[in-house]
């Protein structure tokens, strides 16, 4: 189990809020991962520089971090493999035809009222939650 | 290069804001989502305060003809709701709800070197490159004719 962290979710929220806005306000771009780093895989040509110095910065940010005392903890993964890749490919796949992820609809879309983010948001929160109730609950357990 | 160099410090500041709200943790994603076990509201009140703050954010930098550091304009999203959307929300969604893991938190995760996030990551690439690969094969389908010469080598 994991406690409910008011103020650390406030202050780490308010610094995504942040990223996402001086992201806009510097490079004119959505703070989208799914989009930024699926161009950084797929994109033929120009305009990936950007794209690989923001994922850069997000795969350092825990060294970084770590020098000023925050702390990565240990991530706490299922212990099926199978369930791990099948999880993967889902939400690879799944935000690139549904054009955003939790970043990119959930924070920058719904930022902007945009319907489709707003829908994109119900949905993925919706599915997950069932996801989670069926895996931890069972059906009519 | 200065455009490289804001993308570069933004990733960083969205890492931390990561790490510092808890959501690089897959388990407390999870709990989250569990609404019917030991509910843990954490992401509601990150997701409150990361659009408080882009929300203002955006609205004011919205005024600007165009960015700081690029010359082209800012970035105008898609708005309208179509059935990809629908489908690769419930894919994303059904990924997101067994391991707790998206792409934000999966990278950061990274840095801990397990195993199983760098698996993670792998099959999640590997599902966005399989989703450009199926979205030219369609885009090739109808018109056969149409399609490229395969391409020669060297």
């Amino acid at each position: 189990m994991t406690d409910f962290t008011p103020v650390s979710a406030l202050i780490g929220g308010s610094l995504i809020g942040l990223a996402a806005t001086l992201l806009m306000l510097l490079t004119g771009r959505i703070a989208g991962i799914s989009g930024i780093l699926a161009g950084t895989l797929t994109l033929a040509g120009g305009d990936k520089a950007w794209r690989y110095a923001f994922i850069a910065g997000l795969i350092v940010s825990p060294l970084i971090g770590a020098l000023i005392g925050l702390q990565l903890e240990e991530p706490r993964m299922p212990s099926s493999w199978a369930v791990i890749v099948v999880a993967g490919l889902l939400v690879g796949f799944g935000s690139r035809l549904g054009g955003g992820c939790t970043s990119g609809h959930g924070v920058c879309g719904i930022a902007r009222l945009s319907p489709r983010s707003i829908v994109a948001t119900l949905i993925f929160m919706g599915t997950a939650m069932m996801v989670v109730f069926v895996s931890r609950h069972g059906l009519g357990m | 290069m200065p455009t490289v160099v804001a993308a570069a410090l933004c990733g960083i500041i969205f890492g931390f804001g990561l790490i510092i709200s808890g959501m690089a943790q897959p388990a407390k994603v999870l709990n989250f989502l569990d609404i019917f076990g030991r509910w843990d509201p954490s992401l509601a009140l990150v997701m409150i305060a990361a659009l408080a703050v882009s929300s203002v954010g955006y609205a004011l930098v919205r005024r600007r003809e165009r960015p700081l550091f690029a010359p082209q304009g800012m970035c105008r999203a898609k708005r309208d709701i179509d059935a990809p959307l629908v489908v690769g929300s419930g894919l994303f969604g059904i990924g997101w709800g067994l391991v707790g893991l998206c792409p934000g938190p999966a990278l950061v995760d990274l840095a801990t070197l397990s195993p199983k996030v760098i698996l993670f990551v792998i099959a999640m690439a590997a599902g966005m490159v399989a989703h450009r690969w199926w979205r030219e094969a369609i885009r090739l389908e109808p018109s056969p004719a149409a399609a490229p010469s395969p391409a020669i080598d060297g």
